[in-house]
C-alpha cells in the first residue's frame, strides 16, 4: 500500500515539477526583461535538480542524487554569470 | 675479395652529422670556434668511415644496413653503398670538410655562427642519406631535407630581403621538383612491385616495356631537373648565391645542384636508353649548357658569374647523361667529380675576395694579383681548369664530351651536327668567362675606393682552396692514376657488365676533339677581348635576351597563385556573414541524408518505442520551444538565446540522466556551464550589428529569403530526427559494444565502461584529443594576444559608465563605490564554496575508473571553480592571490598521460597498456589502483589548463581595454598594445 502511495505520489510530483518548468520556460522565453529570464533560468535549474531528486526516488539509484548534487552545486555559475553581466556590461573584469 | 666490411658504418655515417647538428644547435651564440671544431671533426670521421669501407667496394662489394621500418608494407630502412654511392658520399664529406675549414674563417663572429654549422651538418647528412639510400621512398624523403635544409643555408642572413626572396624561391622549385620525384617513385615503385633500389636498377627492360614508364620518366626527370638547376627551371640558383659563400660552394657547385645529376646516373640502367630520355634530358642539357655559358658572361657580380657557369656546367653533365652512350655516363660522373673540385675552389676565391674587399662587383675590382698573388694564383689554375686549359682536370672531361658529342647517337642528321657546334661554342663561351673572371678581378690598374683595403686572408683560409687547386692539377696530369680507379668502381657499380673501354688519357693523339678544343680556346679568347667594350659600359643582363627573365615569369606566377587566384576565391565563394555560410553547411548536410535514404530506403525498423513518460513530456515541452525561441532569437537578442540555450542544454542532461547515461549528464552539465561563461565572455566584444550598405530591398524578397531559411531548418532538422529515430527503433547489431561490456573489468579493471575505453581500450584516442584539446587552447590564447575588438565595443560598457557617472555625481562617493558592495553574500559564499568544488573535482577524478566521474570531468569541474573566482574577484583581485598558471598545467598533463603511456614500455608492452591491482592502504583498506589513472590525471591536468587558458584569455581583454580607455582619457598618446597581465609561461 505505502509503495503504491509512494509511486503515485512521485509520478504527481513528478507531474508538477513537469508543469513548473513550462512555466518557468514561458518567463525565459517571454520575458520581457532578461533579469526575468535569468531569474526564470535559475528557477529551471533547481527544478531539474528536484526532479533528478524524484527520478532516483522512483528508480532507487544514488547516482541520481550526485547528478543533482552537481547541478545545485554548479547551476548557479550560469546564473552568477549573466547576472554580473547584466550588471557590469562584462563577465570578468 | 670483400673483407667483412661492418655494415654497420653506414648509419653512422648519416647519423653522425645529424646527431652533430643537434648539439650544434645548442651551443652558445657565438660559440664560433667549437661548433666549427665539431663540424669539421663530423666531417673528417666521415671521410675515414667512407675511406674504410673502399676495399669493400672497390671489390664490387656492396654495404646494406637494413632496418624494418613498415613490414606491413614492405619497406624497411635501407643504406646501400656502392661504388657509385661511395664516390658521392665521399665527395659530400670531403668537400664538406674543406667548407668547414673555409667557414670557420669567412663567417663573422658576429653572425650566430653555431646555427650555421648546425645546419651545415644537418644538410650533410641529409645528402649522404640520399645518396646511401637504398630505398626509393626513402631516396624521396632525404631529397626533400636537402631542400629544406638548403632552404635554411640561403635564408641564413634572414634580415635580408635578398635572402629571404632566394632562399623561398629556392625551396618552391626544388621541393616542388620533390614532389614530382615522390610521385615518380611512386609510379615506378608500382611498376616493378617493389620500392627496393636493387630490384628497381635490375627491371630496366621492364620499366622501359612498362606503359607507364613515360608518366615515371617525367615525374622523376622534373624532381632532377629542378634540383640541377637545368633550363627552364635555372632560375633559383643565381638567386641563391645570396647564401653565405661556403654554403654557395657547398651546396650550389659541389654538392646539393649535383643531387639531380647524380640521380638521373643512379636510375641510368633503369631510365636510360629510349628516344624520350635522348629528347627530354639531351635537350634540357644542351640548352642549359649553351644559355648559362651565355648569361655568365655578361654577369658583374663574381658569385653570379660562377652561379650561371655551374647552370651551364650542370647543362654539359646532363647532356652527357642524354646522349644515352656508356661512355657519356663515364664522362658525367668524371665531369661532376672534376667541377666540384674547381667551382667549390672558385667560389672560395670568390667568397675571399668578398671577404677581404667588401665587394663582388667585376666593375670595381682591378689589379688584386698585386695585393693577393697566392689567392690570384690559385683563382687563375681553378679558372683554367673551368675553361679546359690542357693539363687540368677540366680539360680531361671536356675532351670526353667532345667525343662524345661527336658521336650523338640520333638518326636525325641536322642534330647530329648541331650537337658538336653547341658543344665548341659553349665551350668558347666558358673561356670567356673563365677570362673575364680572373682578368676582371685580379689584373688591371689597382682598384680604387673599396671598402676595405684588399690583403691576402688568413692562411688557414686559403688552405681548402689550395687543396683543391692541387687536386685539379694532379688530376689534370695524371688522370689514371689518381683517380682511375675510383671513377671505374663507381661507373662498374652502375653499369656492371656494360662498362665500356674508355681511356683517362691526357694526350689522344691529334684528334678532332683536341682540333674543337683549340678552336674553343682561341675562340673565347677572340671573344672576350671583342666584348671589352660592351663589358666595360657595365650594363646590366645579357644582351639578346634580356627579356627572357625566367624569374619575373616565376614571380607572376607566384603571385598569381598565392594572391590573385586566392582573392579571386575568396571572392566568389567566400562570405564573411554568417547565414549564407549556415544555409550552404545544412543544405549540404540535408542532401547528402536525403541521398542516402533515397538510395538505401528509410523503413519503419522493428523495435516500437515504448510510451512516453508524462514528466519527460513536459521537460521535452520545455525544451523543444528553447531550442527553437534560442534560433528565433539569436539574430537581435544575443542574451536572450543564450539564456534559452541554457535551458535546453539543461534539459538534455534531465534527458541523460532519463535514460540511464549519468556521465553523459555529467559532462553535459559542465560543458553547458562552461559554455554559458564563455558566451558571455566573448558577448562583450562582438559588434553591435554587422551592417550591410546595400539597398533596401522589397518585403518580398525579404519575405522569400526567410520562408526559404524556414523550409532549410525545417527539412534539415526533420530529417535528424527522422534518422535518430530510424536508428534508434532497430536492433542494434553486434557491435564494439558487447565487447567492451564484457572486458571492461577483467582486462581494463573498472567497471565504468566509458571511461575505460576513454583512458583505457581507447586511450591512443584520447591522448591525441586531448593534445589537440592543448593546440587548440593555444591557438585561442595566441590569437587573443592580437585580439583588436571591433570599434563600438571599445569603450567601457554602458552599466559601468552609468555606475562612474553615478559616482562622481556625488561628492561623497569615491569611484566604484556604488559597486562595492554588490553580490556580496554570493561572493562570500562562491569563495567558501572553492575548497568544495575542488573536493568534487577530486572525487570524480578518482572514482572515474568505477563509477561516473573521469579526468574530463574532473578538469572541467575544477576549471569551473577557478572560473568563479575570477568572475566574483576579478582579474586583478585573483591574480594579486593566486598565481594560475594554465600552460604549465596543459604541459605537466600531456607529460604525465605520455609518461603512463610509456612506462608499459618498461615492461615489454606495447604504448599505453595499463595495469591494475588492489593496494593496502592503512586507515583506507583495500583500495583498487590502475595505472589508468595516472593517464587520467595527466586528462584532467590538461583540461584545467585548456579550459582556464582560454576562458582567462578572454577575461584578459577587459583589463586591456580597461588601458587604453584610462590612457586615451588622460590625453596621453595610445601606449603600445602590451600583452595582458602574466600569464604563467608567457614569454
Amino acid at each position: 500500500m505505502s509503495a503504491e502511495l509512494l509511486g503515485w505520489s512521485i509520478f504527481i510530483s513528478q507531474i508538477f515539477l513537469g508543469l513548473a518548468m513550462v512555466l518557468a520556460a514561458v518567463r525565459v522565453l517571454w520575458g520581457p526583461r532578461a533579469q526575468d529570464r535569468v531569474l526564470a533560468l535559475d528557477t529551471v535549474y533547481v527544478i531539474a535538480a528536484t526532479l533528478l531528486l524524484t527520478f532516483g526516488i522512483r528508480t532507487g539509484g544514488t547516482l541520481y542524487f550526485e547528478a543533482a548534487l552537481v547541478i545545485a552545486l554548479l547551476g548557479f555559475v550560469g546564473t552568477a554569470a549573466l547576472a554580473k553581466f547584466l550588471m557590469r556590461g562584462e563577465v570578468i573584469e | 675479395m670483400p673483407q667483412t666490411m661492418p655494415d654497420a658504418l653506414l648509419p653512422l655515417v648519416v647519423g653522425l652529422p645529424f646527431a652533430a647538428a643537434i648539439v650544434a644547435g645548442f651551443l652558445s651564440t657565438h660559440a664560433r670556434g667549437a661548433a666549427a671544431l665539431l663540424a669539421g671533426a663530423v666531417a673528417v670521421v666521415d671521410v675515414v668511415l667512407i675511406w674504410v669501407a673502399y676495399p669493400t667496394v672497390a671489390g664490387g662489394g656492396v654495404l646494406l644496413f637494413e632496418l624494418e621500418w613498415m613490414p606491413a608494407l614492405g619497406l624497411n630502412f635501407v643504406l646501400r653503398m656502392d661504388g657509385f654511392a661511395w664516390l658521392f658520399a665521399g665527395l659530400v664529406a670531403a668537400i664538406g670538410a674543406l667548407i668547414v675549414l673555409y667557414a670557420r674563417y669567412y663567417m663573422s663572429p658576429e653572425d650566430p655562427v653555431p646555427r650555421f654549422f648546425s645546419f651545415l651538418l644537418a644538410f650533410m647528412g641529409s645528402m649522404t642519406g640520399m645518396v646511401l639510400s637504398g630505398n626509393l621512398i626513402q631516396l624521396a624523403f632525404f631529397w626533400e631535407l636537402t631542400s629544406l635544409f638548403s632552404f635554411l643555408l640561403i635564408g641564413y642572413w634572414y634580415h635580408t630581403a635578398q635572402a629571404r626572396d632566394g632562399a623561398r624561391m629556392a625551396l618552391t622549385v626544388t621541393a616542388a621538383g620533390g614532389l614530382c620525384l615522390f610521385a615518380g617513385v611512386l609510379v615506378l615503385g608500382h611498376i616493378v612491385g617493389s620500392y627496393e633500389l636493387d630490384r628497381v636498377l635490375a627491371s630496366g627492360e621492364h620499366i622501359r616495356a612498362h606503359p607507364l614508364y613515360l608518366t615515371a620518366l617525367i615525374l622523376i626527370l622534373l624532381g632532377a631537373l629542378t634540383k640541377s638547376a637545368q633550363f627552364p627551371f635555372h632560375f633559383w640558383l643565381p638567386h641563391a648565391m645570396a647564401a653565405p659563400t661556403p654554403v654557395s660552394a657547398y651546396l650550389h657547385s659541389a654538392t646539393l645542384v649535383k643531387a639531380g645529376v647524380f640521380l638521373m646516373a643512379r636510375f641510368w640502367p633503369a631510365l636510360a636508353g629510349t628516344e624520350a630520355w635522348f629528347w627530354i634530358v639531351g635537350t634540357a642539357g644542351v640548352t642549359t649548357l649553351l644559355i648559362g655559358a651565355y648569361v655568365a658572361i655578361f654577369q658583374h657580380d663574381l658569385k653570379g658569374l660562377l652561379a650561371y657557369s655551374t647552370i651551364s656546367h650542370l647543362g654539359l653533365i646532363t647532356l652527357l647523361l642524354g646522349l644515352n652512350s656508356e661512355v657519356g655516363l663515364v664522362a658525367a660522373v668524371f665531369h661532376a667529380m672534376n667541377h666540384a673540385t674547381f667551382k667549390a675552389s672558385l667560389f672560395m676565391a670568390a667568397g675571399i675576395i668578398d671577404h677581404e674587399t667588401g665587394t663582388r662587383d667585376i666593375r670595381r675590382l682591378s689589379g688584386l694579383h698585386r695585393f693577393m698573388p697566392f689567392t690570384a694564383r690559385l683563382a687563375m689554375v681553378a679558372a683554367a681548369a673551368m675553361a679546359g686549359v690542357p693539363l687540368l682536370n677540366g680539360f680531361l672531361s671536356k675532351e670526353m664530351f667532345f667525343a662524345e658529342a661527336l658521336r650523338a647517337p640520333t638518326s636525325h642528321l641536322l642534330i647530329h651536327d648541331l650537337i658538336p657546334v653547341g658543344a665548341v661554342l659553349a665551350s668558347a663561351f666558358s673561356v670567356t668567362y673563365s677570362l673575364r673572371f680572373i682578368h676582371g678581378a685580379f689584373f688591371g690598374p689597382d682598384p680604387v675606393d673599396l671598402p676595405r683595403v684588399p690583403r691576402e686572408p688568413p692562411s688557414w683560409m686559403r688552405f681548402p682552396v689550395e687543396i683543391l687547386v692541387l687536386a685539379c692539377i694532379i688530376v689534370g696530369i695524371l688522370p689514371a692514376a689518381t683517380v682511375g680507379p675510383f671513377l671505374d668502381t663507381a661507373i662498374r657499380s652502375i653499369l656492371g657488365e656494360a662498362t665500356p673501354q674508355y681511356s683517362l688519357e691526357v694526350w689522344h693523339g691529334l684528334s678532332q676533339p683536341l682540333l674543337m678544343s683549340v678552336v674553343a680556346l682561341i675562340g673565347g679568347v677572340a671573344l672576350y677581348l671583342a666584348l671589352q667594350r660592351h663589358l666595360l659600359k657595365g650594363v646590366e643582363g645579357a644582351p639578346l635576351i634580356r627579356r627572357l627573365d625566367a624569374r619575373r615569369i616565376f614571380d607572376r606566377t607566384m603571385v598569381f597563385l598565392s594572391w590573385r587566384l586566392a582573392r579571386t576565391l575568396e571572392g566568389v565563394l567566400g562570405t564573411r556573414r554568417l547565414q549564407p555560410q549556415l544555409r550552404l553547411m545544412l543544405c549540404v548536410a540535408a542532401l547528402a541524408g536525403l541521398c542516402a535514404v533515397y538510395v538505401r530506403g528509410l523503413g519503419p525498423g522493428n523495435l516500437f518505442p515504448a510510451p512516453p513518460d508524462p514528466a519527460l513530456a513536459l521537460v521535452w515541452a520545455v525544451g523543444i520551444a528553447c531550442a527553437i525561441g534560442a534560433a528565433w532569437k539569436a539574430k537581435f537578442h544575443r542574451l536572450a538565446a543564450l539564456i534559452l540555450l541554457g535551458v535546453a542544454g539543461l534539459v538534455t542532461c534531465v534527458t541523460f540522466v532519463w535514460f540511464s547515461a549519468p556521465d553523459l549528464a555529467l559532462t553535459q552539465l559542465l560543458v553547458e556551464v562552461v559554455t554559458t561563461v564563455l558566451l558571455l565572455l566573448g558577448l562583450r566584444w562582438l559588434p553591435k550589428r554587422f551592417e550591410v550598405g546595400r539597398p533596401p530591398e522589397p518585403r518580398v524578397y525579404t519575405l522569400a529569403r526567410h520562408l526559404t531559411d524556414l523550409a532549410i531548418a525545417v527539412i534539415a532538422g526533420v530529417g535528424m530526427a527522422a534518422l535518430a529515430f530510424a536508428v534508434m527503433t532497430r536492433t542494434p547489431p553486434e557491435l564494439l559494444a558487447q565487447h567492451f561490456l564484457a572486458r571492461a573489468y577483467t582486462e581494463g579493471g573498472g567497471t565504468n565502461v566509458v571511461n575505460v575505453i576513454l583512458v583505457d581500450f581507447r586511450g591512443f584516442d584520447t591522448l591525441g584529443e586531448i593534445t589537440v584539446l592543448g593546440v587548440v587552447a593555444l591557438t585561442v590564447f595566441a590569437l587573443l594576444r592580437r585580439f583588436r575588438p571591433a570599434a563600438d565595443s571599445i569603450e567601457l560598457p554602458e552599466q559601468q559608465r552609468d555606475q562612474l557617472a553615478y559616482d562622481a555625481a556625488h561628492p561623497r562617493q569615491t569611484d566604484g563605490e556604488t559597486v562595492s558592495d554588490w553580490l556580496l553574500v554570493p561572493s562570500l559564499i562562491t569563495r567558501v564554496l572553492f575548497p568544495v568544488i575542488w573536493v568534487i573535482a577530486l572525487f570524480l577524478l578518482l572514482r572515474g575508473h568505477d563509477l561516473p566521474g573521469g579526468g574530463f570531468v574532473a578538469g572541467l569541474t575544477a576549471a569551473v571553480a577557478l572560473i568563479l573566482q575570477y568572475l566574483i574577484g576579478g582579474t586583478r583581485w585573483i591574480e594579486d592571490r593566486l598565481t594560475v598558471q594554465p600552460l604549465r598545467w596543459m604541459g605537466i598533463g600531456l607529460l604525465i598521460a605520455t609518461t603512463t603511456g610509456l612506462a608499459a614500455w618498461l615492461f615489454g608492452r606495447p604504448f599505453l597498456t595499463s595495469y591494475f591491482d588492489y593496494l593496502e592502504l592503512p586507515l583506507f583498506g583495500t583500495v583498487p589502483l590502475a595505472s589508468a589513472l595516472f593517464f587520467d590525471i595527466g586528462v584532467f591536468a590538461l583540461v584545467i589548463g585548456a579550459a582556464t587558458l582560454m576562458l582567462i584569455a578572454l577575461a584578459h581583454q577587459s583589463v586591456r581595454g580597461h588601458r587604453v580607455a584610462q590612457a586615451s582619457e588622460e590625453g596621453q598618446p595610445t601606449p603600445p598594445p602590451r600583452q595582458a597581465p602574466a600569464l604563467a609561461g608567457e614569454d
